[in-house]
């Protein structure tokens, strides 16, 4: 009797550990979506807030390409994501200007995107802290490559105070 | 036909106990094989044959609170598919003037500084500089493999080098 309830009790303990090893994996190597909003994507991404699918198979095999729109832990607080777009990977020269509003000669700077590292910009240039500020980031940073749009967050919240 | 059905049990169990393991290897704690001398001698000290394996818990990874003197595993910034074993000696606004250099350097914001024990054999931030916190995956706590030198790794922190804070 009791044997038997231990017995189902493991059964289903075991079951519901493989459910969320499952959700795990399929999280951590192959697609997770992401809340993303903020002005430095404009005008690709929406600054009240998109839903993206990422997906992680690309990091792991090392295609990335410069143009991909990756997810990447901020190197400088390593519990906050941003969404930026690869400009240049390991022994591409890169030009950048610091200070886009301040159009002079001097404000240009250049140099070559070192091993491992990859140079990552926002595409609005006016409100975007990336490479430019932080310098190229490490491969390892990042954690996937946004692939498709889900929908507008703010079209979600219009249809939720629609219905109520 | 029996044995068909058997074959199918034992591989649906690999299957099950392969995804149970990643997912807490993952997570949780996983078991780390250290290799070379950077480390010696808490690490590898060269007195028996076998490399040292060390238990990484990763439950520090949802704060990232680390401490001067633990020993972190970390993705190398300089290639991503390897992974060294070091000791945190600086952490974020620190000062840190150490004895090889001529000059202070500050470690910047969400960054720490790792080195060897093993100053002569170890490549670390005295030749890549300071490393993101991101790309550390996990604090080795205990020496549990090979047997005769299972242990708890301490937190030691080294002297000397540090400035006071500003």
């Amino acid at each position: 009797m009791w044997k038997n309830i231990a017995k189902e009790a493991w059964r289903q303990t075991l079951l519901v550990a493989k459910f969320l090893s499952i959700l795990h994996i399929s999280s951590t190597y192959v697609c997770s979506s992401i809340l993303v909003y903020g002005p430095s994507m404009l005008p690709t991404l929406n600054m009240s807030g998109d839903v993206l699918l990422v997906e992680h198979l690309s990091k792991r095999f090392g295609k990335l390409v410069p143009g991909d729109i990756v997810v990447v832990r901020s190197p400088l607080n390593p519990n906050k994501s941003v969404t930026k777009r690869i400009l240049a990977v390991e022994g591409d020269p890169v030009t950048f200007l610091v200070e886009p509003r301040q159009h002079h000669q001097h404000g240009y700077h250049s140099l070559v995107v070192p091993k491992g590292h990859v140079w990552i910009q926002g595409d609005n240039m006016y409100a975007s802290a990336d490479s430019r500020h932080f310098g190229p980031v490490p491969y390892g940073l990042i954690k996937g490559r946004a692939f498709c749009r889900v929908c507008f967050l703010s079209s979600l919240l219009l249809l939720i105070s629609e219905y109520f | 036909m029996s044995s068909r059905k058997f074959l199918w049990d034992v591989s649906r169990k690999f299957f099950t106990v392969g995804l149970i393991g990643l997912t807490v290897s993952d997570r949780y704690v996983s078991i780390f094989p250290v290799r070379g001398a950077s480390m010696s001698p808490t690490l590898n000290p060269g007195t028996s044959s076998h490399d040292d394996h060390v238990l990484v818990e990763k439950f520090c990874l949802q704060k990232y609170n680390f401490k001067r003197g633990d020993v972190v595993v970390f993705c190398s910034p300089t290639n991503h598919k390897e992974k060294h074993i070091k000791r945190i000696t600086g952490l974020a606004g620190e000062w840190f003037a150490p004895t090889y250099l001529y000059d202070a350097v500050r470690i910047p914001e969400g960054h720490c500084w790792v080195e060897g024990e093993n100053l002569a054999n170890s490549t670390d931030s005295r030749s890549f500089g300071p490393i993101p916190l991101g790309l550390i995956q996990g604090r080795a706590t205990h020496v549990i493999w090979p047997p005769q030198r299972v242990g708890k790794i301490n937190r030691r922190v080294p002297e000397g080098s540090r400035l006071p804070s500003f």
